[in-house]
């Protein structure tokens, strides 16, 4: 008893000595930059994971100081931010609408500090809807930027792609939840497979979607990969033999599914998979690409240089801010008449004579 | 708080008694920091790096071992207390002119700690009223969301009432809903004898469901997000200061509760009962007491307790509900209420203790680019440390447990 009160006192001192020496090394201050994650928390192989590798590499290339706090329920959302407020933080990235919200509160509440919200802008109300409570705000808020993606277009091309490889005549798409930035995935891909039958005369059939019901599968979460395994299962029960999963990881479920089946394959979504996923790589016919990665990295480029604009910035296929991936070990299978008709795609895409609601409005 | 004075006859002093109950969780707490102390030194590449040098140069790789621990435990420290010298600065401030703006943010920290702490006091009592009476609730977590919910619903689908009307019924639904998630699995055991630790986990299952169909069906919002509307002003749980400090009565709130959970534990016949049934259930039908009453009692009482914590969160700091509601509170209290000793003093202190880790965990993210997750690694070894407090005793060279000590028995075996 003595001898442990000995020990415990002795190095509860050492411990509160080291503790109060711990401040003193303070160095001159780099631009800071933090990043506030939703739930889906920084490995998510998803967007907090792609907005804080375009953090990185503004770390190794720009030398910023780069953090992030990863938020494990939505009470962490405001003290996240708070924390970053705190340190005098030149910019404040937050990820994904369920920040939105709060990101406009301490955006408005701290005029002098950046933001940039990630698959988000402002003004984000409706008719009828109040501000801080359903919404943001209802005007342009000066010191944040939102950063939107032209997803539909990229996955365009992968569902003209799949309606051009698929050997059944069906192919599928499902979603985590039905929300924009889900179902503009969706709506991207069904558009392609109509282009892809208007031009060939075929009659490709899209399951799990459909602009003009304006429904469609949803999983109901963005965690339970044994869901992407079972939407899997009864697509391809219904006939589909390639399927693109807008619910992040959820997907990997299905790509599992695929893999130990051979019945099907796998579109990603976000990041190539082919990186994020290696061990599905056999059955990865391509990616929709949404690059957060370079749209993060502009922004703290523009708040560095002091060139920072408000507003909402779009990235489309023309900047390259959303494109599909290469087609890596499937490249084979995709014949050379295809990889043409895609780049042809991608330029009217492009150039704007082609549209996605153009063609849905056929 | 002055229920320390345990009505066990008092053969050494109530100051010594509680000294020797808490004497192995503190150490469980310290070894669980000084090990996470090795993890963090561990994970660090520089300090790897160092160590590789380290017969060129041991002082460095000694030094940086150090700063790298002292770091991050003085982030963990100022994120869950807040800075010395800023409250000093504020206070200066507050003093000369008046202006709160740089006390408030002093306090901000510690305030937010208080608030972390507040879900885990209540679902910690959750969980110990279920350990007092031999049953094991690992349903608080479904419970909380379910409280979460009902009181979300109440909070916000009816406006026009006055708060001191709105707020009580706000509170009570949410009490009543994580009753009943509760008290449905009580029932399963008291009646077919079915294990309340499959029962409440597939109760947790059913609540995790159920949240997604309502929050992107008949709870949601208007406009896309899966969330419920916000509660009305009426429903919400005053905060004491002006935002972003979110501490509100739901903290006192959970403290009084606290203290009635005491009051009814050991100061009344039902809490005797229960615990009678927590300890001998064999010897307390034999007395005549009603295992299945009291079966059934237990469960809808941590149902409502742990519906009460995921209440308290809505009307006090979230104002809505959305999927990601919960932060593994009804989890976590399993280990709390262990720490605790399934008493509420010990549920509170140990609360307290997760809040302030939890809370400062975040400064420690940023400031020195530790995981958050370290926090549950401590979490995790302060939990094995005490469940096994032999290793405790070992290390420390503690005397073995005297005989006469009260135990607790946490949980009867499958099939009662």
């Amino acid at each position: 008893m003595k001898l442990a009160t000995r020990i415990f006192v002795a190095l509860m001192v050492a411990s509160l000595v080291l503790a109060a020496c711990a401040p003193a090394a303070q160095q001159e201050k780099k631009f800071l930059v933090g990043q506030v994650t939703d739930m889906g928390g920084i490995d998510d192989k998803s967007f907090n994971a792609s907005a804080y590798a375009g953090i990185l590499q503004a770390v190794s290339e720009l030398g910023i100081e780069g953090k992030v706090a990863e938020s494990e329920a939505q009470a962490d959302y405001v003290k996240n931010i708070q924390q970053y407020l705190d340190e005098d933080a030149d910019l404040i990235v937050t990820v994904g609408f369920l920040l939105g919200v709060d990101t406009a509160a301490a955006a408005k509440a701290n005029p002098d500090t950046n933001f940039a919200i990630v698959d988000y802008g402002f003004p984000d109300c409706w008719p009828g809807a109040e501000v801080g409570k359903d919404c943001g705000s209802d005007t342009d808020i000066p010191n944040v930027r939102g950063l939107g993606f032209q997803t539909d277009q990229a996955a365009f091309m992968a569902g003209y792609l799949a309606a051009g490889m698929t050997k059944t005549g069906k192919v599928a798409t499902y979603g985590g939840i039905p929300i924009p930035t889900v179902t503009i995935f969706m709506k991207g891909f069904e558009a392609g497979v109509k282009y892809y039958n208007q031009q060939k005369g075929t009659n490709v059939e899209v399951l799990g979607w459909n602009t003009a019901a304006g429904d469609g599968a949803f999983t109901g979460n963005f965690e339970s990969t044994d869901d992407g395994r079972n939407f899997a299962t009864n697509f391809v029960q219904e006939g589909a033999d390639i399927i693109l999963p807008v619910a992040g990881p959820v997907g990997l479920g299905s790509a599992a599914y695929c893999q130990e089946t051979g019945s099907c394959l796998i579109i990603g979504v976000d990041a190539d998979w082919f990186d994020t996923a290696p061990q599905y790589r056999s059955v990865l016919l391509t990616s929709v690409l949404k690059k957060i990665d370079v749209a993060v990295f502009d922004t703290i480029k523009d708040a560095m240089a002091g060139e920072f604009t408000s507003g909402n910035v779009n990235y489309t296929i023309a900047d390259g801010g959303v494109d599909i991936a290469p087609f890596h070990d499937l490249d084979g299978q995709v014949s050379a008449e295809m990889k043409a008709e895609l780049e042809t795609i991608k330029q009217a895409l492009i150039d704007g004579s082609l549209t996605v609601d153009g063609v849905l409005g056929q | 708080m002055s229920e320390k004075n345990q009505q066990q006859p008092a053969k050494k002093g109530w100051l010594r008694q509680a000294r020797e109950a808490a004497l192995v969780p503190a150490l469980a707490v310290f070894t669980g920091l000084l090990i996470g102390a090795i993890v963090i030194v561990v994970s660090d590449a520089d300090v790897i790096a160092a160590y590789g040098n380290f017969f060129s140069n041991p002082l460095h790789a000694i030094g940086l071992t150090f700063s790298t621990v002292a770091t991050a435990y003085g982030a963990l420290f100022i994120g869950s207390f807040g800075s010395f010298d800023r409250l000093v600065e504020g206070l200066g401030i507050y003093f000369s002119t008046g202006e709160t703006r740089q006390l408030l943010r002093a306090i901000y920290p510690l305030t937010e700690s208080l608030v972390s702490s507040t879900p885990y006091i209540l679902t910690g009592l959750s969980v110990a009223i279920g350990f007092r009476a031999g049953l094991f609730n690992i349903g608080a977590e479904g419970q909380f969301f379910i409280g979460a919910l009902c009181s979300a619903y109440v909070g916000y689908s009816i406006s026009g009432l006055p708060a001191f009307i709105h707020l009580p019924l706000a509170l009570l639904a949410g009490a009543a809903g994580g009753a009943v998630w509760g008290a449905i699995p009580g029932y399963l055991k008291a009646r077919f004898g079915a294990h309340e630790v499959v029962n409440t986990i597939m109760m947790n299952w059913i609540a995790f469901r159920l949240s997604d169909w309502l929050l992107t069906g008949p709870m949601q919002a208007s406009g896309f997000r899966p969330v419920t509307p916000n509660v009305a002003i009426s429903a919400e749980l005053p905060r004491f200061f002006s935002d972003p400090i979110r501490l509100n009565w739901g903290f006192i709130l959970s403290l009084a509760i606290a203290g009635l959970v005491y009051w009814l534990l050991f100061k009344t016949t039902i809490g005797f009962e229960l615990r009678s049934v927590g300890n001998n259930p064999d010897g307390a039908k034999y007395a005549g007491m009603s295992i299945t009453r009291n079966i059934v009692l237990v469960m809808t009482l941590a149902g409502a307790l742990a519906g009460l914590a995921g209440t308290v969160q809505v009307l006090g700091v979230d104002r809505w509900v959305g999927q990601g509601f919960s932060a593994g509170y009804g989890f976590d209290s399993i280990a709390l209420a262990l720490l605790g000793k399934s008493h509420p003093l010990g549920v509170v202190l140990a609360a307290l203790l997760f809040g302030f880790l939890r809370s400062g965990a975040a400064r420690m993210q940023s400031m020195a680019d530790i995981p958050i997750d370290i926090i549950s690694v401590i979490q995790g070894l302060v939990i094995i440390f005490v469940a096994a407090p032999a290793i405790i005793r070992r290390i420390y060279r503690l005397k073995e447990k005297a005989a006469d000590e009260e135990s607790t028995v946490l949980t009867r075996g499958w099939g009662r």
